[in-house]
């Protein structure tokens, strides 16, 4: 399963599916979230809706000096934190921006397409897919 | 105690010296919480008594709360300052991501001090602020432009806080607003006058933290239950399908919309300008505020076709509010909702407050109807009920101040008619322009009791329409759920969530949140508190001279017909005689 965007114009910009994203590691606020909104350019134009898309062959993982993150079955990656180093590569490597950088550990926030922030979509505009 | 070290750290900056520090005020979060109660205790460390509201010495406090960036609906700011329209406390609420932006940054509060001798905004990012030059922005006629290029030239996409002022900040109308994102605002009692006169465009503030907690089950079984209440329940839907101009048919129905400066009960072509119409005709988009799953930010659309080219066509999204419908719709007589719309826009554009403006104009045209100023005092204009495109052109008179009459108007109401007469029918209260509802003597005594003269302080508008409407309620009564509401919504505001979601956060909910960050308070306390914050809030108007004897209270609303029937001035007085004893110190 992955996650997925079904209408990213639904979207009115609370960032709930942020704040849970976050949540689900038992603290609050968005330093380490893996999903990511923002508007178009101002908030008049709509939303921009960031999300990993779960790539067969991810460029993330290609670029990683460490191996550090793993290929996921069914698509995307996993962090392994102890071979990171920081480097920020994948970050660079992601061009759509779904590799967020958590500046507290100083290390990628990777998606695990867990399904999470799907509950905290008050207005429909996430789903799991196969 | 709460260990929330983020929360406890305030940002001061010196405009005059360039200079920023961090201090750590874990004593005033420990005591009040955060938001209100803290920014009250901040403004009465920096403003000294009888400070000119344009000098230096009046600071700007913003504070964020425990709540922010945790828990949902919990996204609003409080600004703290000396008021240039009333002369005494000056608070004003904003959402949009402002709060947010503040905490994540690593905040609990600003405190803005001094006065830049260039035009500057700070960039705050990274634990630095950066005095940004502001020269080439400063006087551009749109404030929408002007926010955009800070958009522009400034970093954290999705996570950051853009306010700034307009013309009308800039010329220090007295009631000048402080817009965030855009379509939200530090919008009553002249917060952009202040940032004018210290020669700040805006605020850019961004970052990403997180909060630990001390019982994360608890706080996520909270959590639950408080976003299942506001998505599930109808008590937001109502905010997000039409929003607050949902109230728009309400109130006319009963007869407690104002229309032309309370001249008449309703307004022929109401439904025009109604939640329902806008919405089925004009509604384009809802936004939300950070953090709120609500969405109760309604933009609509409007096309206007080009006169002079074929096939030209220029949209815009303009935000629109109960309030604004009221100020710039009924208040002036308009009906056609896209001259009402580009009135909106035009007021979003020079950065004033809608609610005062449209209040102002609304005595200008009641002035000119009855000859009491000419043509020459409006230099030609000639306004009159529903006539929008007099009203753009006067907008723009007052805000660059245009002769003497316009100065006036751009000082407000209350002192506009203290030169040129009218004062029966100047309808401010407390000095602050009033907000859209006439609906019996308790909506009257709110705005004039509450600490902030605003009808979000205590909803008597709430007393009218449920209790007044129907039971003789004596003044000492209306008084006393005055406070306690008030009292309340001053922990309502210093935990920081939204009024809208106040039916959601009862106070049982607020400790039980609390709690689950390491703060104890019980729901008792909390309500002690909340009174003690009310009168440190009446302290400081109290030293700045404001006394509830000497409100004027404009003669209109005696003779204005109401729902209630029940507006006489001796209720009033009983009011305030009752209000004095319980509000200020002796």
């Amino acid at each position: 399963m992955k996650l997925s965007i079904i209408d990213a114009a639904r979207c009115v910009g609370c960032q709930s599916c942020m704040f849970a994203c976050v949540r689900r590691d038992n603290v609050a606020g968005i330093a380490s979230s893996c999903i990511f909104i923002k508007s178009r350019g101002g908030i008049s134009t709509g939303f921009r809706v960031i999300t990993c898309h779960a790539c067969e062959n991810p460029p993330c993982a290609r670029v990683c000096p460490t191996n550090a993150l793993e290929l996921r079955k069914g698509g995307g990656v996993k962090l392994i934190p102890e071979k990171c180093i920081g480097c920020g590569h994948c970050k660079e490597a992601c061009i759509i921006g779904a590799v967020r950088w958590n500046p507290e550990q100083n290390k990628p926030s990777i998606c695990i397409h867990c399904g999470y922030c799907v509950k905290y979509c008050p207005h429909g505009v996430l789903e799991m897919k196969k | 105690m709460n260990s929330d070290k983020l929360l406890h750290k305030v940002l001061y900056i010196d405009l005059t010296n360039k200079k920023f520090w961090v201090k750590n005020r874990k004593d005033l979060f420990d005591k009040y919480i955060g938001g209100t109660g803290v920014a009250i205790q901040l403004l009465k460390e920096e403003c000294p008594v009888g400070a000119d509201v344009f000098g230096p010495e009046n600071p700007i406090i913003m504070a964020v709360g425990p709540l922010t960036g945790v828990y949902p609906l919990a996204s609003k700011t409080v600004a703290m300052f000396k008021s240039p329209l009333t002369g005494n406390l000056g608070e004003s609420h904003v959402g949009g991501r402002s709060a947010i932006a503040i905490r994540m940054a690593g905040y609990g509060a600003l405190v803005i001090r001094g006065k830049s001798d260039i035009p500057v905004y700070l960039s705050i990012h990274d634990k630095k602020v950066i005095f940004k030059e502001a020269t080439t922005i400063w006087g551009m006629k749109s404030s929408i432009t002007a926010g955009r290029i800070m958009r522009e030239n400034e970093k954290g996409q999705g996570v950051r806080s853009i306010m700034r002022i307009g013309r009308g900040g800039e010329k220090l109308v007295k009631y000048a607003a402080v817009t965030a994102e855009t379509y939200r605002h530090f919008g009553r009692l002249g917060l952009g006058a202040v940032f004018g006169s210290k020669m700040l465009k805006g605020i850019v503030i961004a970052g990403e933290n997180t909060v630990k907690l001390s019982d994360p089950k608890g706080f996520k079984k909270l959590y639950n239950k408080l976003y299942e209440a506001a998505v599930d329940t109808s008590l937001m839907k109502k905010y997000h399908d039409l929003g607050t101009p949902v109230n728009v048919m309400v109130l006319d129905k009963i007869g407690a919309l104002p229309v032309k400066n309370l001249t008449e009960r309703n307004l022929k072509g109401i439904e025009k300008i109604s939640g329902e119409y806008l919405a089925e005709n004009y509604l384009a988009r809802r936004i939300a505020c950070a953090h709120c799953p609500v969405g109760c930010i309604h933009l609509a659309a409007i096309r206007e076709v080009s006169e002079h080219e074929d096939y030209f066509h220029k949209t815009t999204l303009i935000g629109y509010d109960f309030e604004l419908i009221f100020s710039l719709g009924s208040m002036l007589g308009i009906t056609d909702p896209e001259a009402m719309l580009k009135l909106i826009e035009e007021v979003e554009v020079e950065c004033v407050d809608a609610m005062s403006v449209g209040v102002v104009m609304a005595w200008a045209t009641e002035m000119f109807e009855k000859k009491l100023i000419s043509e020459k005092e409006t230099l030609g204009l000639k306004p009159v009920w529903g006539n929008s495109a007099t009203y753009m052109e006067m907008l723009t008179k007052i805000v660059l101040q245009e002769n003497d009459f316009y100065s006036a108007l751009a000082q407000g109401v209350d002192y506009a008619s203290s030169i040129y007469g009218g004062s029966e029918f100047a309808m401010s209260f407390g000095k602050n322009e009033m907000p859209g509802y006439n609906t019996g003597p308790a909506t009257y005594l709110g705005f004039l009791l509450g600490a902030r003269h605003s009808h979000l302080d205590n909803a008597g508008y709430s007393i009218d329409q449920t209790e007044m409407l129907t039971k003789d309620l004596a003044p000492e009564d209306v008084v006393d759920k005055i406070i306690k509401e008030e009292s309340l919504r001053q922990i309502l505001s210093s935990i920081l969530i939204c009024f809208f979601a106040r039916g959601i956060y009862t106070i049982d909910v607020v400790s039980e949140a609390l709690k689950t960050i390491g703060i104890d308070f019980k729901d008792d306390e909390l309500l002690k508190l909340g009174r003690e914050i009310l009168s440190e809030k009446y302290k400081f108007k109290a030293a700045e001279g404001h006394s509830i004897k000497d409100l004027r209270v404009p003669e209109r609303i005696y003779e204005a017909k109401d729902p209630t029937g029940k507006i006489t001035s001796e209720f009033i007085k009983r009011g305030f005689d009752y209000a004095s004893d319980k509000l200020e110190e002796k």
